[in-house]
C-alpha cells in the first residue's frame, strides 16, 4: 500500500472487504483513495463515517453505503405519499421525509378547476394513499408531486409495507433483480415508493403475506451477501406449503 | 463536619466506596433501538445511573418561527423521572435541568451536520430513569447514540464522563455519594475521534495540574466508554447477520 494513501485497515483478508462502520470512524486518510458515498465526509485529509453504513474496500476504493436515515426527496422518484391535509387548491402529504410533499390541482386534474364549485375531497381524501412522482425539490421549498403519470394516482387496493428508506435499493435490486424476482416468483403487482413505502397487489392473499414476509427479511439483512437467492429460496418454500395446504 | 463522622470515600487501600479503584469505571451497559416509536433511541446504565434517549427527525418544526431557513435546529429535553432519586423529584423542568438541556444540546450540536436539513427540526429527549450520578454525562452518550441510531449523520459519537476529587485524590466517574462530599465533580464530554471536547463543567476546586490531569483521567474513560458505543452500533448488524443463518 502506498504510504500517502493509506486505508485504515481493521481485517486484511482479500482484495474486497465489507465491514459495519459507524459515525466518527476514519475510513482512510490521503490523496491516493478513492471514496465514494453518501455516509462519508472528508475532513481535512480523513474521510470519515457521519451514519452508520456499510463499507466496501476494493483496493483503493472504498463505497459507503448508509444503512439509516430519512429519505430525502429526489426529482423523478416515485414515492407513496398519504394525504394529510387540504388548502383550497393543493393537497399536503405525508412522504416519510422531514419535508412535506405538495400536490397542487393543476397537477392532479385534467380540466379546470373552480375552488368554489369543487371541492379538492372529492378527488383525494384525507388518509388516502396516492402514488407521486416529485416534480422538484431544492431544500428551500417543500419538494413538488405530481400524479400524472403512467401508473400515479390513488391506491384503491393492497397492502402497504413500510420499510426504513435506505433498504429501498437493495429491495429493487441490481437494476431491478430482487424486485423483479419477486415478481416473478409471485406473480403479484409491486410498487416501490423510494420513501421506503411499497405497495403489494396480490389476487391471493396468502401470496401477499410472503411477500411482505420477504421485504422483512430484505430490510432486516440489506448489509448481507447472498440475499436474492436466499429470498428466492424462502418464497419458493413458502409457495410450497401454500400449496400443500390447499391440496389437503 | 467534624472529621470523625465524614464518610470513607476511600480507604487506605485506595478502594471507593463501591470497591472500584480511582481510576475504574462502573459497569456499562448500553443499547439500541429501544423504542419502537421514535427515530433513533438508547438506553445506558452506568453503574446505577440509568438514563434512556430518543431522537425524533429531522422532522417539521411547530411552531413555525423556530425554523432556520439554512439549518436543522435541535431542540433538547434533558429531564429527571419523579421516581429517579430517593426523594420524590417534582416533574416540572427545574432550573438545574433547563441548564443540562442547554449544555448537552450545544454539545451535540458540534457534531451534528445541522445544514444537510434546513427548515427542519431535530427533537432530543433525555429521561433519567434513576439517578446514581453522572447522569448528564450518561445521558449525553445515549443521546448520541441515539442520534446515530436515527441515521442523523454526526461528525463522531459523542461520550462523557465525570471525573472528581476526592481527599485529595482524582477518580473517574463519580457516583452519587461521592458527589455529594466530594471536593470538586468536572462533568466532560469529547469527540473522540477528532480529540476536541465538547463539553467540560466543574463543579469545586482543582488547582491547574489537577485540571489538566483530571482532563487525562477523563479521555482515559471517555476512550473506554467510545468503544463500548461502537460495539453496541456495530452489534445490531451483527445480530441480524446471525439471526439470517437461522432463517435461511
Amino acid at each position: 500500500m502506498k504510504s500517502d494513501g493509506d486505508i485504515v485497515m481493521e481485517q486484511h483478508t482479500a482484495n474486497t472487504r465489507r465491514y459495519i462502520g459507524v459515525p466518527g470512524e476514519i475510513v482512510a486518510e490521503g490523496e491516493n483513495v478513492r471514496v465514494y458515498g453518501q455516509g462519508v465526509v472528508k475532513i481535512g485529509d480523513k474521510y470519515v463515517i457521519t451514519v452508520t453504513s456499510l463499507v466496501e474496500v476494493h483496493n483503493n476504493t472504498i463505497t459507503v453505503i448508509p444503512l439509516e436515515g430519512p429519505y430525502m426527496p429526489k426529482a423523478g422518484d416515485v414515492i407513496i405519499g398519504i394525504i394529510e391535509d387540504i388548502g383550497l387548491t393543493a393537497w399536503i402529504l405525508d412522504i416519510k421525509s422531514p419535508y412535506k410533499g405538495v400536490l397542487h390541482v393543476g397537477e392532479a386534474l385534467s380540466g379546470p378547476f373552480n375552488p368554489l364549485k369543487n371541492n379538492l375531497r372529492r378527488y383525494f381524501d384525507i388518509g388516502d394513499y396516492v402514488i407521486a412522482k416529485i416534480l422538484d425539490f431544492d431544500k428551500t421549498k417543500d419538494p413538488v408531486l405530481t400524479v400524472r403519470g403512467k401508473g400515479l394516482g390513488k391506491i384503491t387496493r393492497g397492502i402497504i409495507v413500510e420499510v426504513s428508506p435506505p433498504k429501498v435499493p437493495r429491495i429493487i435490486g441490481k437494476k431491478g433483480s430482487m424486485i423483479s424476482m419477486i415478481k416473478g416468483e409471485t406473480g403479484c403487482n409491486i410498487v416501490v415508493g423510494m420513501n421506503g413505502r411499497i405497495l403489494v397487489n396480490c389476487s391471493d392473499p396468502r401470496m401477499a403475506n410472503i411477500i411482505v414476509k420477504a421485504i422483512k427479511i430484505i430490510e432486516r439483512e440489506s448489509h448481507t451477501t447472498g440475499l436474492t437467492d436466499r429470498i428466492r429460496m424462502f418464497i419458493q418454500e413458502n409457495k410450497e406449503v401454500c400449496l400443500h395446504e390447499l391440496g389437503g | 463536619m467534624s472529621s470523625e463522622d465524614k464518610i470513607v470515600l476511600i480507604d487506605e487501600k485506595g478502594r471507593r466506596i463501591d470497591g472500584r479503584g480511582p481510576e475504574d469505571l462502573r459497569p456499562i451497559r448500553m443499547e439500541i433501538d429501544v423504542l419502537k416509536n421514535a427515530d433513533g433511541s438508547a438506553y445506558v446504565e452506568q453503574g446505577g445511573t440509568k438514563v434512556i434517549a430518543a431522537v425524533y427527525g429531522p422532522r417539521e418544526v411547530h411552531p413555525r418561527h423556530l425554523a432556520f431557513p439554512d439549518r436543522a435546529a435541535i431542540r433538547c429535553r434533558y429531564h429527571m423521572a419523579p421516581f429517579s432519586t430517593s426523594e420524590r423529584k417534582s416533574p416540572a423542568p427545574s432550573r438545574r435541568e433547563i441548564e443540562l438541556s442547554k449544555v448537552i444540546r450545544e454539545a451535540l450540536e458540534s457534531v451534528v451536520f445541522t445544514q444537510l436539513y434546513p427548515r427542519t427540526v431535530i427533537d432530543i429527549f433525555i429521561e433519567v430513569l434513576q439517578a446514581d450520578g453522572g447522569t448528564r454525562c450518561a445521558g449525553l452518550t445515549a443521546a448520541s447514540l441515539a442520534l446515530a441510531d436515527a441515521g442523523i449523520p454526526i461528525r463522531d459519537l459523542i461520550a462523557a464522563v465525570a471525573v472528581g476529587k476526592i481527599d485529595g485524590v482524582l477518580v473517574l466517574d463519580i457516583n452519587e455519594t461521592e458527589d455529594e462530599h466530594c471536593e470538586a465533580d468536572m462533568p466532560m464530554a469529547m469527540a473522540p475521534s477528532f480529540n476536541e471536547i465538547v463539553l467540560l463543567q466543574l463543579n469545586g476546586v482543582l488547582s491547574p495540574e489537577e485540571t489538566s490531569k483530571a482532563i487525562e483521567l477523563g479521555k482515559k474513560g471517555i476512550m473506554k466508554i467510545y468503544e463500548l458505543q461502537k460495539e453496541t452500533l456495530k452489534k445490531k448488524y451483527e445480530l441480524s447477520t446471525r439471526r439470517s443463518q437461522v432463517v435461511t
